[in-house]
């Protein structure tokens, strides 16, 4: 009946001291509150639409439809000889995801601070609420990239099985985003304003709409530090059978660790004092 | 562990809150403008200030100065396993910074605070309520807010139900509630925890009567099974009904701490203005043409008039007065209003003397008896009026709250509600005369035969 971990429990409340470490055990008990957020974020997303869970294809399609047109047929961007439709389908499907993860995650704070000072529970479970309730929309983006793909006749190569690491990558960055600007948010709604064309400057600033290939050699290295950049090329090697550009996706790695660990401490640092900034 | 029957031990818990700071006044043009440059900077002070108090290092300094008080100060108390604990106290006396800080809702700045058991605190009820989900999901989705596992509600969820009432409902969607309904889903959801200590807070006061009572008692079960609450509220009569202790707290410090009965009446006689006696002289008497009053007290069978009043005892109310002029029939009168301000009865003079008669001047006293084992216990207020009805009727003045005073039950067990120690409503509680008949026995139990 009644969770045995926590019974006998000692709390100790004593003034933030700054440094705190992470305590896993609460978040193993609170595994099924996040299971319940998470699910409710799903079950509310598209209540009282008409179209529901199509919005999850049809948001991507319109955006492909858009690039491929204006960087496809207009600008007539060099992919290398990939139908432009295609090489931007690879990227564009884990972008959305990116994108609306990290808004969501971003605003997670501030859009439930009244729950905030309500009931405690580990506060980090509102910024990694949203990186996997918009997995639900990502996986049923992938139907209309799996469409593209067969279209065009692509056969799965081998590439594939290191897929799997770049969709870790994909759920790290907006969660490390995410932890960074929802507490930056509570603090500063600037952050809210400042939201969207940050957005647009990440998504310009990664080989989405055009190659990477494009960036001349001497900044290429540089350029890989931007953690976008080893998703996407990793994402669009994989599905396309390309070679995996290594050497441009380690960068990358090491980015989103950092962002990572440094998000994790920083959140720590103030999660316990957002309540009195609200 | 040294001290096993403790369940939650405070030492020097304090909290320091800085207000926003004033935005300067621009005067003209140019200083406006430099404003927009400056504010940036200015506002990111502005927010760092709201939680870093590096600046204010030693108690010694002029808080006032950086817009700084302390909401909590060097707040001591340790309660033991099992108690129920009151917590009383003004707006902004600190009830709500204490259970912030026992919930783990905000750090203190200072001290610490320790809980033995597992701990759920209660300031809201239906914390993460979603209007779109369904009365089913949204147990589940708030019974896990409250640090409920995924099973216990599963074992839970029918009893909650059953509890709430709105079974029928269970697969709408919560916006389609009546607000009613949705506190009554909340607070059965609030009402199946299982915590080894538990912090309420003013939650009582939303619902209806007949349904906080069943969570009143619901919760008072909690306590007598070894359960520890602490409890903050303004229904005084919760407080009484479900605390041994209270701790009464003071723009931020511990003023009382003890037994409810004691720290409550001394509360109360501070801030509803216990008055038992009422005298006037000269300008100030309230008067009419006729009759002018000079004193009211109400008081036990001594002549004494305490703060509160037993509540199996006779209470008398003395009005005296005089009357001015000759020739005139008077009806002093007066009501009796309770502590939420319903007036349940009047009492008019009664005395056959002077029914049919007019007075002559002079000076009167009338006391009226109200016989024990009929006000209701809690804070109860008087007001008196004298009216002449022949030749005139005329109301010649009226006193509102003149007399207010508290009924108090001791728990003796010969009082109306005997051994009952739940909630008791009604605005009156008189003691009626019972006869209970076993029909298959030939003599009621107790009473030896011949």
């Amino acid at each position: 009946m009644v969770d045995e971990t926590l019974k006998n429990a000692v709390t100790r409340i004593e003034p933030p001291s700054g440094w705190e470490t992470i305590n896993l055990q609460e978040l193993k008990h609170y595994r099924d509150l996040f299971f319940f957020l998470v699910w409710r974020d799903i079950k509310v997303l598209y209540a009282q639409t008409v179209l529901g869970f199509t919005w999850a294809v049809l948001n991507p399609a319109i955006q492909l439809a858009i690039f491929t047109i204006v960087f496809g047929r207009v600008a007539k961007i060099d992919t290398g000889g990939v139908p432009y439709l295609l090489f931007c389908a690879t990227a564009v499907i884990p972008w959305t995801y990116m994108s609306g993860a990290m808004s969501a995650s971003a605003q997670s704070l501030v859009q439930q601070q009244n729950m905030l000072g309500k009931v405690y529970f580990p506060r980090m479970i509102f910024p990694i609420t949203p990186v996997l309730s918009k997995l639900v929309d990502f996986a049923i983006s992938l139907i209309l990239l799996s469409a593209i793909i067969l279209y065009h006749q692509v056969m799965p190569t081998w590439n594939m099985i290191y897929l799997p690491i770049f969709v870790i990558m994909m759920l790290v960055i907006p969660a490390s985003v995410g932890l960074w600007l929802s507490s930056l948010a509570i603090r500063f709604r600037d952050v809210r304003f400042a939201m969207g064309f940050v957005i647009s400057m990440m998504m310009y600033s990664a080989p989405i709409v055009y190659s990477a290939a494009s960036i001349p050699d001497e900044y290429r290295m540089i350029y890989s530090i931007n953690p976008f950049v080893g998703v996407i090329e990793g994402y669009r090697a994989c599905l396309l059978g390309t070679e995996i550009p290594w050497n441009y996706i380690f960068p990358g790695m090491i980015t989103t660790v950092v962002l990572f660990v440094t998000g994790m401490i920083y959140f720590r640092r103030m999660e316990r004092v957002i309540v009195d900034v609200i | 562990m040294s001290n096993k029957d403790i369940a939650i031990k405070t030492e020097n818990l304090s909290k320091l809150y800085r207000l926003g700071a004033l935005d300067d006044k621009q005067e003209n043009v140019a200083q406006a403008m430099l404003s927009v440059i400056k504010n940036p900077i200015k506002n990111y002070k502005k927010y760092r200030s709201t939680y870093d108090f590096s600046d204010i290092s030693d108690d010694e300094m002029d808080l006032s100065e950086l817009n700084a008080f302390w909401a909590l100060k060097d707040i001591s108390f340790e309660i033991e396993r099992g108690e129920a604990v009151g917590i009383i106290g003004h707006n902004g006396a600190g009830k709500s910074t204490l259970l912030k800080i026992l919930s783990r809702i905000t750090p203190p700045s200072r001290g610490s605070a320790e809980m033995h058991g597992r701990l759920n605190s209660l300031l809201e009820v239906g914390t993460g309520f979603h209007p779109e989900l369904t009365g089913r999901e949204n147990v589940y989705l708030n019974g896990s807010v409250l640090g409920m596992r995924r099973k216990e509600i599963d074992t839970k969820f029918d009893e909650i139900v059953d509890f709430s009432g709105v079974d029928k409902f269970l697969d709408t969607p919560v916006k389609r509630y009546s607000s009613g309904m949705r506190v009554r889903l909340a607070f059965a959801v609030a009402a199946h925890l299982e915590p080894e200590i538990l912090i309420v807070d003013e939650v009582l006061a939303v619902g209806d009567a007949e349904f906080q009572r069943k969570c009143l008692t619901k919760m008072g079960e909690g306590s007598k099974s070894g359960q520890t609450v602490i409890l903050v509220s303004h229904n005084m009569r919760a407080i009484s009904r479900l605390a041994d202790r209270v701790i009464w707290l003071d723009s931020g410090t511990l003023k009382r701490d003890g037994s409810t009965q004691a720290i409550l009446t001394e509360y109360l006689s501070s801030v509803r203005s216990i008055c038992t006696r009422m005298e006037w002289s000269g300008e100030d008497a309230p008067r009419g043409n006729v009759v002018r009053m000079d004193a009211v007290q109400v008081e036990n069978k001594d002549g004494g008039s305490p703060d509160s009043f037993d509540i199996r005892h006779d209470i008398f109310v003395r009005l005296e007065y005089e009357v001015l002029e000759s020739g005139y029939r008077v009806r002093p009168f007066f009501s009796i209003w309770n502590d939420e301000g319903v007036n349940f009865c009047v009492a008019l003079d009664q005395d056959p003397a002077w029914e049919n008669q007019k007075r002559p001047a002079g000076r009167y006293t009338s006391v009226a008896r109200i016989p024990g084992n009929f006000l209701s216990e809690g804070v109860q207020s008087i007001h008196v009026a004298i009216w002449t009805i022949e030749p005139v009727r005329e109301r010649q003045f009226s006193v509102e709250e003149a007399l207010t005073f508290q009924v108090i039950d001791t728990m003796e067990g010969d009082s109306v509600r005997r051994d009952f120690s739940g909630d008791l409503p009604g605005m009156v509680r008189p003691e009626f005369e019972w006869n209970t008949i076993h029909h298959d026995a030939s003599q009621k139990p107790g009473v030896k035969s011949a």
